[in-house]
């Protein structure tokens, strides 16, 4: 007879792996498949922000534990990413931003974030790189980064001790129900699990295809660029205001530069090009926050693909007429949170009661047979 | 600024010019760029000015004779401008003295050239050693000596044009080390007298080494270099036909410039930027984008040609950039059909009766996979990022298995250098572990294609200018 793993995560990302794991510790036996190597798509390649200044409001309760799971990442991944714990500003430069930037912080105070809105010249002593023309900034102690291309360097070695069936590049074709299991369908055979997880970023939509379901994601395409090693021009992260930069030094010299300027792309063929024109606005932005970075040279730039419901809220929880069928994913800023948010899946297909409310999909179906909007 | 043009050309060497001229004078209205502040390419760099044609070679003759040609020209020649970014269609945008420039244009060819290849040793990134290539833009362009008493190592037709330019200065060549035995010389004799200017051009090299007594360990590589504050001694050892050390006498040898090259490496960033197809060639220098007989990639509107496209040489290298230059301008309109097949024609038969030559040089600077297999641990892959074989070793054990995912585990190709220094090494160390060339794969093409500074890019603006979009949700 047919060996049946507890749980099939499909989607090797930073919310597929956590779920993985977080199972296999729980004494699961599960399967992890992704089409490539773990987390080589949004959960590798962007910008590593760990901030409360540009994460929504409704998942700050979540950010903030997921702030403290980077931090302490050695102790319950066993690997270090590269978390760094540290100040955050986000910037105003002109009064209308300082109205938008007071205003945001205030509310997102109020959901929990330690955010205090300082002059620029106290900007300035917590950042000494900082531009003379910040008006005020907010001031947030819970911040930092990781090195998001080490996620998958750190997850796959986790994922093995933890004794998970690691399937990478090994692409899932197709999922049938059958007899309250699924059978996950690869090129090279098929695997017959008891639970399923869909964690595949914007691949979410296709992949609930499946089972019938249809869930419209946006896919944000965003671009990023990162300098040569500088000496120190920086000590902390750094946004804007409206969102549009992120900005932080790496302790090996390289500045990321970041903030979500669209780039050219789409789910089938990936970030095509980078637009020009936006590199050079996001340059700017960040040329004019931290002016020793003018001198920098640009060294790289990309694209990576972010995941958007229509509420820009969480996909997390089951798949409505399919018991044991969970999806987990499209977190705004979801780096920063994801492995929380995760965590609190992997408690629930654990028969656990999860910490905090998942984000049940139900709000987001569209009809399977209507037509998208 | 965007200025729209019927064809942009980069890269002003061989390929590059020759596909201009020929495409401006069918009538399309042509942009040519180049990062250097004369065209030329590498092979015919023109001496520096205050030079006052004192050291005039061949190369410097029929490099001024393609300065000429430009400049009687119509093609609009842009020099010392670094395209940084190709987006599809095209929108070619580089920096130079004016700041920032945007051409627009349906049609693009790459003539990128080549860039050479090192086989990493212990004591490579020490002062005094630079590449074969390097020796020769100093020597050429510049009349300078690498060093008071320079070894000269590596293999191909670099290796004996190098040592002779030493001597052709005055300097001191302590020894001239060669992957290749004297048969495989031989071997490729009948083919390399199939273009015999050039073979007389190699054996003049030859006799001047022989006259002056110049040791040559042929069958031996460099296992190490050493020095305090640079280069002061190297480490000679015989290997065999694959490159890998064999168990037997090491020869040391003193001096204070080491000049080591093993071949080229297509500079083929502009077609891995735009996506277009692809192959592993390890006699053409490694990977290549796929091309018709007339230049055209898989991207529609996009040709490659010249070293970039597969190492060939300069003199295949002109033919393929005038039969690219001849289809722009045919697709563009500008020649009839009849015109077209006639011309390119001719030069297609042109282009083939210099294969042997350009196989048979190709083929003594291929890489050499033992010569790689035996790299030692302890010696630096990528000297950007200080990332050693052991290094990439252990990513392979931790699961790397293609060129982007060893990039991610170790930097290895992060650093200024963009990967060129280092890529084609660390992709044959995987491979090694892995298979083969093409499971590894390549790193992916991405912007700036040259490092550029942020001031250089972003010039000066009001804050007002800068068109942020709209806020994300809160």
């Amino acid at each position: 007879m047919t060996r049946v793993l507890d749980l099939g995560v499909v989607g090797g990302g930073i919310h597929g792996a956590t779920i993985a794991l977080f199972a296999a510790r729980g004494g699961m036996d599960v399967a992890l498949f992704d089409r490539g190597p773990l987390c080589r798509e949004a959960s590798g390649v962007n910008a590593g922000t760990l901030t409360m200044q540009m994460t929504r409001v409704a998942l700050i309760p979540y950010a903030l534990r997921a702030h403290a799971m980077w931090a302490s990442a050695r102790q319950w991944l066993g690997h270090d990413v590269g978390v760094l714990v540290c100040d955050g500003l986000s910037l105003a430069f002109t009064e209308r931003e300082a109205e938008l930037l007071t205003f945001r912080a205030g509310k997102r105070r109020e959901a929990g974030a330690p955010i205090e809105v300082v002059t620029g010249a106290r900007a300035r002593t917590i950042e000494p790189g900082l531009s003379d023309k910040v008006l005020v900034a907010g001031h947030c102690a819970v911040d930092g980064f990781a090195n998001a291309y080490l996620t998958g360097l750190a997850y796959r070695r986790a994922l093995l001790a933890a004794g998970v069936q690691v399937e990478e590049m090994t692409p899932v074709l197709g999922v049938e129900p059958e007899d309250g299991r699924f059978a996950v369908r690869t090129p090279g055979s098929t695997v017959r699990v008891r639970r399923l997880v869909l964690a595949g970023g914007v691949w979410i939509e296709p992949m609930l295809t499946w089972l019938g379901v249809r869930l419209p994601i946006k896919t944000l395409v965003n671009q990023l660029a990162v300098t040569e090693r500088l000496a120190p021009a920086m000590r902390t992260v750094i946004g804007v205001a409206s969102g549009l930069l992120s900005l932080k030094q790496y302790p090996h010299g390289t500045v990321v530069i970041g903030g979500g300027w669209q780039a050219i792309g789409d789910r089938e063929r990936g970030g095509v090009e980078l637009v020009p024109e936006r590199l050079v606005g996001n340059a700017r932005l960040a040329g004019y926050a931290i002016p020793a970075l003018r001198a920098a040279r640009l060294v790289r730039a990309w694209a990576g693909l972010e995941a958007e419901t229509r509420d820009a809220l969480p996909a997390v929880g089951p798949v409505p007429g399919h018991p044991n069928a969970y999806v987990c994913g499209s977190v705004h800023s979801g780096y920063t949170s994801g492995p929380y948010i995760a965590h609190l899946l992997a408690q629930r297909i654990l028969g656990r009661e999860p910490e905090m409310p998942l984000f049940p999909i139900e709000r987001l179906l569209t009809a399977p047979n209507a037509t998208a909007a | 600024m965007n200025r729209t043009v019927d064809l942009v050309v980069i890269g002003a060497g061989p390929a590059g010019s020759n596909a201009a001229l020929i495409a401006a004078r069918a009538g399309l209205s042509v942009v040519l760029m180049d990062e250097q502040p004369s065209a030329g390419g590498q092979v015919w760099r023109a001496p520096w000015p205050g030079l006052n044609g004192r050291f005039s070679s061949t190369e410097a003759r029929q490099g001024d004779a393609l300065r000429a040609r430009l400049a009687g020209s119509a093609v609009d020649i842009r020099l010392g401008r670094r395209v940084w970014s190709i987006t599809n269609g095209f929108r070619i945008d580089a920096v130079g003295p004016d700041g920032n420039e945007c051409f627009l244009a349906p049609r693009l060819i790459a003539a990128t050239g080549a860039y050479e290849r090192v086989v990493p040793f212990p004591g490579w990134t020490l002062p005094g050693v630079i590449g074969l290539a390097a020796a020769t833009v100093l020597l050429k362009s510049h009349a300078v000596l690498p060093g008071r008493r320079t070894i000269v190592a590596g293999c191909g037709p670099l290796l004996p044009a190098v040592a002779a330019g030493i001597e052709k200065l005055g300097g001191e060549v302590a020894a001239v080390v060669d992957l290749s035995a004297p048969w495989e010389w031989l071997k490729a004799a009948p083919d390399l007298a199939t273009r015999p200017e050039l073979l007389s051009r190699g054996i003049g090299w030859g006799l001047k080494l022989l006259t002056k007594r110049i040791p040559v360990h042929f069958r031996h590589a460099v296992k190490c270099a050493e020095g305090v504050e640079r280069v002061e001694r190297v480490t000679l050892a015989p290997v065999d036909a694959a490159g890998a050390p064999v168990a037997a006498g090491q020869v040391v040898i003193e001096a204070d410039a080491l000049c080591v090259g093993h071949g080229l490496v297509p500079g083929a960033e502009v077609t891995k930027l735009l996506r277009a197809r692809h192959i592993y060639d390890r006699l053409r220098g490694g990977w290549i984008p796929e091309v018709d007989g007339f230049g055209r990639t898989s991207v529609p509107g996009l040709f490659a040609v010249g070293d970039g496209a597969g190492i060939r040489g300069a003199a295949p290298a002109e033919i393929a950039g005038e039969i690219a230059g001849l289809t722009a301008a045919h697709e563009g309109g500008s020649i009839g059909h009849q015109e077209f097949a006639d011309g390119a024609g001719q030069l297609c038969k042109r282009l083939r009766s210099l294969d042997r030559f350009s196989d048979a040089a190709a083929s003594l600077m291929a890489l050499r996979p033992a010569q790689v297999a035996s790299i030692p641990p302890n010696a630096v892959v990528c000297r950007c990022e200080d990332v050693t074989r052991a290094e990439i070793n252990e990513a392979y054990d931790a699961g790397a298995r293609d060129a982007n995912q060893l990039k991610h585990f170790t930097r290895c190709g992060m650093g200024p250098c963009q990967g060129r220094m280092c890529g084609d090494i660390a992709a044959e160390l995987l491979a090694q572990r892995v298979g083969s060339r093409p499971t590894v794969g390549h790193w992916t093409g991405r912007p700036p294609l040259r490092p550029v500074a942020l001031d250089e890019l972003i010039g000066a603006f009001s804050y007002d200018d800068i068109p942020i979009p709209e806020p994300a949700p809160l």
